[in-house]
């Protein structure tokens, strides 16, 4: 009977899940860890920052569909991953973060980098495991792993003491799940499913609000079956762009705080809302007492603590949007047939002429460089067919109503928590995930600076995303709000002259490009393109350019202010 | 309408259960009341017993939060009135000679039993419901209660009357 060490049982386990990249810094702690992936052929990306690995490992996931997986050592390590960790939780991402953790003997005592890592990532996990026996490993890392990747996905964190990891255990242990409390439910009740069809039949003004919730379970094939055989049409939540393909006629986009003005004014008049893997945040509702006043919801979720929470579901179904949505469309099918509901014909037609009358738009009145421009240009020179990471804030909200998404994993974004300084580490992630497809980070020039340091990871590694900073020397969205409702005080939010974009670019070993004119935007875009490294463009824009339409927070959708003429 | 509401949780017995879950309440803005944690006859597993001061569209909420944690196995919600609930209470109070017999006398009333005699003060235990308990709270109170105990509340179903 051979012995192996619990890091080498570690590693093994990894393998076993099908773990193929790791985004990490190794420590003290972790040095066990570290040695046996010294001998694994899994492949490790040595970040510059360990909230670099926890976003890298969460953009993989997001795009590749499979766990992500980020290794720190304890303390200082562990909890450089929280931002991380709490993003992913926020958007239902599944990652593994495994962090090292001092030795069970001095547990509790303030040892050197001793951080109490389960206890502080309690809410913002979907489940932690500090292993106490290295025995307890390969049990551990499977349920990390099927907690993390079914039901709503999410973070699972594993805390490993550094005496655990040295520890020599039998390498054959058998590991199995014992997971009594946590069962999720897939299929819809289909007693439910039939009552929803019957008032979808009956309701004269419907419409679908589709969530993140089609991503995780993969189900936009199913969607766009039941969207088309019902002639009903769709709106989605940031987290949802691209589940429903935007090019559609039937698409209205966005809806919320910078949705589209149709999809806003849809959801006022609609009577029924077809709500699948979403959660009414309070960036959608605004203010949620108006929000959809005519509407009776059909809530469709994995999550039962989402039904409910935040809006009254009039039919709450629990299960995965896959098979519900398969579900809804058979039963769909047999009652209403082909034919689908005559009510609902004239509706969409309401609703297209709405959406023809209001569209998306911007002023190009003024001379600077207008960053929804640029993002059209980065729309067709790709052919919308770019996997688009964003920072958080106006370069957030500019690329989601510009740049139109038509598959799911392709528009990768921090919709819950708004983590400034996650898209370049995800766009890293997205890259490996995706190796062969463009992969482009839209960037604002404050959040870009709070995970720069990831050029040094992106240049050696050779992860060669391209990063499009929309450049206006402010924090824009904090500064757009100061405008709006502050008076204009910009307390605080003008960063101009922070940086030489193209020479700190070019410090790291990537390249950079300035641009300043409409004319050097295209030429920009595709050198940027076609250069084979890391890409730095910085696009001086107008400065005080506003994201419009907007809702003020705590108004109604319909209460819009879009931009002058 | 805020009400007491009983919750009683059968959860995994494994290291930081119970502080997910009295976590789970603080950061949802509820305060517990009364907390009693104990093995059940299967000795992997233990019941939590909460009394929550809250509404009751918060309590299903938090109810269904409860359920998302990987160590809670099952929920119930208690409804007053199918349950016996006990709580027990231990009273060290303040006696000299003139005031024994009376203090024993209301203990014997309330079936409480005494369990450490010294020469000024007597300990008492008692176990009953909330009410009770309050109740003889305020008769021992004008002796001079120096010190008092109270467990959580733990409570039980009644038994089918069919």
């Amino acid at each position: 009977m051979g012995k192996i060490t619990g890091a080498q049982m570690l590693i093994k386990c990894l393998k076993k899940e099908g773990v193929d990249i790791i985004f990490g810094f190794p420590g003290g702690v972790v040095i066990p860890i570290y040695d046996a992936l010294y001998d694994s052929d899994i492949r490790h990306i040595l970040v510059r920052h360990e909230q670099g690995a926890a976003h890298a490992a969460d953009g993989y996931a997001r795009v590749t569909g499979k766990t992500g997986v980020c290794l720190a050592t304890s303390g200082p390590g562990a909890t450089n991953l929280i931002t991380g960790i709490a993003n992913a939780y926020m958007d239902s991402v599944p990652v593994v973060a495994i962090t090292g953790q001092v030795s069970t003997s001095v547990i509790g005592t303030d040892a050197f980098q001793e951080a109490d890592i389960t206890g502080i990532t309690a809410p913002i996990t979907k489940h932690n495991y500090l292993i106490k026996d290295a025995r307890d490993i390969p049990e551990t890392v499977k349920e990390a792993f099927y907690i993390a990747s079914t039901g709503r996905p999410g973070p699972v964190l594993i805390d490993v003491p550094v005496d655990v990891s040295k520890a020599l255990i039998d390498e054959n242990i058998k590991a199995g799940l014992n997971l009594e409390g946590y069962k999720p439910t897939y299929k819809g009740n289909l007693r439910q499913v039939l009552s929803a069809v019957k008032r979808i039949m009956e309701s004269k003004k419907p419409v679908i609000f589709a969530g993140g919730g089609i991503v995780s379970s993969n189900a936009s094939a199913e969607l766009f079956e039941f969207a088309k055989l019902t002639g009903i049409a769709v709106i989605t939540t940031l987290m949802g762009k691209g589940v429903f393909p935007e090019t559609e006629e039937s698409s209205l986009g966005m809806a919320g705080m910078h949705g589209t003005k149709y999809a806003n004014l849809t959801f006022t008049e609609t009577d029924l809302i077809i709500a699948v893997g979403v959660r009414f945040d309070d960036r959608v509702t605004g203010k949620l007492s108006e929000f959809a006043r005519n509407a009776d919801i059909i809530h469709i979720d994995i999550d039962p603590a989402e039904i409910g929470k935040n809006v009254k579901a009039d039919i709450p179904i629990v299960g995965d949007a896959k098979s519900v949505l398969a579900d809804l469309s058979e039963k769909y099918r047999q009652l209403a047939g082909v034919s689908g509901v005559e009510a609902h014909k004239k509706w969409l037609e309401k609703v297209l002429k709405c959406k023809k009358e209001n569209p998306l738009r911007y002023s190009s009145s003024s001379e600077g460089l207008k960053p929804q421009y640029i993002i059209e240009k980065i729309y067709d020179i790709t052919k919308g067919d770019a996997v688009i990471v964003t920072e958080v804030g106006q370069n957030q909200m500019w690329s989601a109503q510009y740049y139109k998404s038509t598959k799911p994993r392709t528009f990768i974004s921090s919709g819950g928590l708004g983590t400034m300084g996650f898209g370049f580490p995800a766009a890293m992630g997205a890259k490996i995930g995706h190796p062969d497809r463009t992969v482009i980070d839209i960037a604002g020039d404050g959040s870009i600076q709070m995970n720069v340091q990831e050029l040094a990871t992106a240049v050696i590694n050779k992860i060669p995303v391209k990063v499009m900073i929309l450049n206006n020397g402010y924090l824009g969205m904090v500064r757009q709000w100061q405008e709006f409702f502050w008076n204009k005080r910009y307390s605080h939010t003008c960063i101009k002259g922070s940086v030489d974009f193209v020479k700190l670019a070019e410090a790291y070993g990537a390249v950079g490009l300035k641009v300043t004119e409409e004319s050097e935007v295209e030429p920009a875009i595709k050198k940027a393109l076609a250069t084979d490294n890391v890409v730095l463009v910085d696009f001086s824009i107008e400065r005080e350019e506003n994201v419009y339409p907007m809702v003020p927070a705590g108004h109604p959708i319909d209460e819009m202010l879009d931009c002058e003429e | 309408m805020s009400a007491n509401h009983i919750i009683s949780v059968l959860v995994e017995n494994k290291a930081g259960v119970l502080a997910k879950i009295s976590g789970l309440f603080s950061r949802r803005g509820f305060n517990i009341e009364s907390l009693a944690v104990g093995p059940t006859d299967d000795e992997k597993i233990s019941r939590i017993t909460l009394v929550v001061d809250a509404e009751t569209h918060s309590i299903e909420q938090v109810v269904k939060q409860l359920y998302k944690l990987i160590n809670v196995l099952k929920i119930q919600e208690l409804e007053p009135a199918n349950i016996v609930e006990r709580e027990l209470v231990l009273i060290k109070v303040s006696t000299d000679n003139n005031t024994r017999a009376e203090i024993l006398e209301i203990a014997a009333i309330f079936r409480a039993s005494v369990v450490d005699v010294a020469k000024k003060s007597l300990v008492i235990e008692m176990t009953g419901t909330s009410r009770k308990i309050r109740g003889f709270e305020e008769l021992l109170r004008p002796y001079g209660i120096l010190e008092l105990v109270r467990t959580g509340k733990v409570a039980i179903n009644r038994g089918s009357k069919k």
